[in-house]
């Protein structure tokens, strides 16, 4: 295995298309190490980013929008106040994975790239209308996250390509994002079924609304009906159920050690409610 | 092999280390450093803890040409001297170990806790423990020893 810190994603992406094996890119290292360690992959090459400038930034543009580099842990996006404030859903969404110690090595990013159905930053990053930065050897792209994972373990990511940041837009006036997942205990596990959803207000009324589920299909999906649902609303009973049937109306589970199909496609419609009662009041705070 | 320039426990050391090799080993097989321990092998359970920079990994994720420029800290690293460190004296006093094996990493791991919080509550400890798994005590008496051990430092300054 050779290993690689390139200065930057440009000579990152180079190396990776130019290898003829195994490649891996490496941040955290809390999948693709894991796998290494198992036997699962072993890379021929292996590229560490982390000596890549601005790979650890949390920045905040003029227009509001955020970029938060391939390489910033869930330890330091749970300690940034000014994120917290306009993102609270996608930082608890990323807080929730593993034990402190893989907090202080996991990222929104590696999340992403992982493809797992049960991701749970994933749901959050679609519901907040985030988008991956992908350097590539054609050049620089910027597609919407949920056009990333196309199955369990797989991404649109061509050779080469590697994903440089995740950007959130500006939140507005009155917007509030929410993640819920559902585990049998407390702490430490993977998500059975995951909702993210993140809305926008004028008074009472919702006018935007995007709700994302996880663990409930091949990959983590967008919900289009489901946002549609909440949007004129003012989160009243009907319009919570319309989003709890848009919910469960979108959900192709498998049955697993888990969770069934049945408990599966009901859950995601109580998490979509309940996550988008925590949103709306966030939205109005 | 990667040469590897890192800090531990204070100490500069340059390592020659084969690219698939975990800080965990290099610690253990080349400083002889053999606090942290391997339970898993999968960065489930904690026994390798030691801090990267300040904050608390699975040093069996971890790459040892990871910790190039890094500064890590170990179990070694935590009493002064004989002067054992307040979370070891009070492990002993609440007999919250027995095999040990997971001994080294919680400790790591409580005292990158109580750095960041004095006065941490149980539920607190609980869960900043979660990533450390113990057979044995059944984690009331490391719980109990965490807590008082944050009270006695928290009455000391």
């Amino acid at each position: 295995m050779r290993y690689h810190t390139p200065s930057s994603f440009e000579d990152a992406s180079a190396i990776a298309a130019a290898a003829t094996g195994v490649t891996r890119f490496l941040a955290g290292g809390t999948d693709v190490l894991v796998q290494l360690r198992s036997d699962l992959v072993t890379p021929d090459d292996l590229i560490d980013i982390k000596h890549i400038a601005g790979v650890k930034d949390i920045a905040r543009h003029s227009d509001g929008s955020w970029r938060i580099g391939a390489a910033v842990s869930g330890a330091e996006l749970a300690e940034h106040e000014a994120l917290i404030a306009e993102w609270p859903g996608v930082v608890e969404a990323l807080e929730l994975i593993g034990s402190t110690q893989i907090q202080a090595r996991c990222t929104l990013v590696g999340n992403l790239c992982n493809g797992s159905p049960a991701a749970d930053s994933v749901p959050a990053m679609i519901a907040a209308g985030a988008t991956a930065s992908v350097v590539g050897p054609e050049g620089t792209r910027e597609l919407p996250v949920e056009d990333v994972p196309t199955g369990p373990g797989m991404t649109s990511l061509g050779p080469g390509e590697v994903v440089s940041a995740v950007n959130l837009p500006p939140r507005g006036e009155c917007g509030g994002d929410a993640y819920l997942r559902f585990i049998p205990r407390t702490e430490m596990d993977i998500a059975v079924v995951g909702a993210g959803v993140s809305l926008s207000r004028e008074g009472d009324t919702i006018i935007a609304a995007r709700v994302a589920l996880g663990a409930v299909a091949p990959t983590v999906v967008l919900v289009e009906e489901a946002g549609a649902a909440l949007v004129g609303s003012t989160l009243d009973d009907t319009a919570l159920a319309a989003l709890a049937g848009a919910a469960e109306a979108a959900c192709r589970p498998i049955s697993d050690k888990r969770g069934t199909v049945e408990f599966r496609t009901q859950v995601a419609g109580v998490l979509a409610r309940r996550a988008a009662k925590i949103a709306y009041d966030r939205a109005g705070a | 092999m990667i040469h590897v320039s890192t800090t531990v426990n204070g100490d500069a050391h340059e390592l020659l280390c084969d690219p698939r090799e975990t800080l965990l080993d290099a610690l253990r097989d080349r400083l002889e450093l053999t606090g942290a321990k391997e339970g898993c092998g999968t960065g489930d359970c904690g026994a390798c803890t030691v801090l990267l920079d300040e904050r608390p990994v699975c040093s069996c994720l971890v790459l040892a040409a990871e910790a190039e420029g890094q500064e890590v800290r170990t179990v070694e690293g935590i009493a002064d001297g004989e002067d054992l460190h307040p979370l070891q004296r009070k492990f002993i006093e609440h007999a919250a170990l027995q095999c040990g094996i997971c001994t080294p990493g919680i400790l790591v791991a409580a005292k990158a806790l109580l750095e960041r919080n004095p006065d941490p509550s149980e539920t607190e400890v609980r869960y900043w423990l979660a990533g450390n798994l113990c057979r044995c005590t059944g984690y009331d008496k490391i719980i109990r020893a965490v807590l008082d051990a944050a009270s006695e430092m928290r009455e000391a300054t």
